[in-house]
């Protein structure tokens, strides 16, 4: 008995979920991006389940999937630097790291 | 047995992540997350991948959420946990997600595409690292060139933002 690709397709959704209550529930900046990153990584497991049960024409997983998710971990390596930096201007500017106490561009 | 061990990395991965969600203490969540990021590599290496999954050990679990807690301490977030929690936002939010979810298990359930199981590889000797190799050097060299241009940009851009005063 080996897990079908829907088993690794509800996991992802379930992964993805997690991370969208997180964004959408939690009042700190950082953990914020953390739930993001969550979310990129439900993306990643479903592009790799793909892969790999769409078989090509030799019987070799598909690999264009899986260099998707390379890229999208080099350009999450790449995000998550440039956003601290920014966490880290925006704390020395404010003192905070609470979105409720940034509110100077609402509406 | 592969659909045990689905399992147990599976509900690992799900519970600590949502260790991230509801734990209090900034450190404690990021923990977590390297925790559900390990299982998650686990994950792709039942998958088959490899590579992936060795890559998603170093670059995710090493390297970015060593960078997450190296922020996280530098900020020093104490008054975090004696927030109260704001009762609206959270049923707002509980509600979106359970209709997510929801709709989730109705889609993949109603789809019969995705119900079969795993076919096997032709020819399991070929190494999976020289084969995400040949695909990343012959089919996607011009993206795997630009992608490095993207990384020199966030370089460039992450210093310029640590200077002390912006102008």
């Amino acid at each position: 008995m080996t897990p079908t690709l829907a088993h690794y397709l509800i996991v992802s959704g379930l992964l993805f979920t997690i991370g969208l209550a997180g964004v959408m529930l939690r009042r700190n900046i950082i953990i914020i991006f953390m739930c993001l990153e969550l979310m990129l990584n439900a993306a990643n497991l479903s592009l790799v389940a793909f892969s790999r049960y769409n078989l090509t024409m030799e019987g070799l997983p598909n690999y264009n999937g899986q260099i998707l998710v390379f890229f999208i971990i080099t350009v999450a390596a790449a995000e998550v630097a440039v956003g601290l930096a920014i966490i880290v201007a925006l704390f020395r500017a404010r003192q905070t790291t609470h979105v409720e106490d940034l509110d100077s561009m609402k509406f | 047995m592969p659909l045990v061990l689905f399992w147990i990395f599976a509900i690992l991965m799900l519970a600590f992540g949502l260790g991230v969600v509801f734990l209090r203490n900034p450190v404690s969540s990021a923990l977590s997350l390297v925790m559900s990021f390990v299982a998650l590599a686990a994950l792709f290496i039942t998958l088959d991948a490899f590579f992936i999954g060795v890559i998603q050990i170093l670059v995710y679990a090493g390297a970015v959420m060593v960078l997450f807690l190296f922020i996280i301490m530098l900020l020093d977030l104490r008054g975090e946990e004696t927030r109260r929690l704001n009762l609206a936002a959270w049923t707002g939010g509980g509600l979106v997600v359970a209709g997510f979810v929801g709709l989730l298990f109705k889609v993949v359930s109603t789809q019969p595409g995705f119900d079969f199981p795993k076919p096997p590889i032709s020819r399991p000797e070929i190494s999976d690292v020289a084969l995400v190799g040949w695909t990343l050097f012959y089919k996607f060299n011009l993206p795997f060139q630009i992608i490095g241009v993207l990384l020199l940009v966030a370089t460039i851009g992450v210093v310029l933002l640590s200077k002390k005063e912006l102008k």
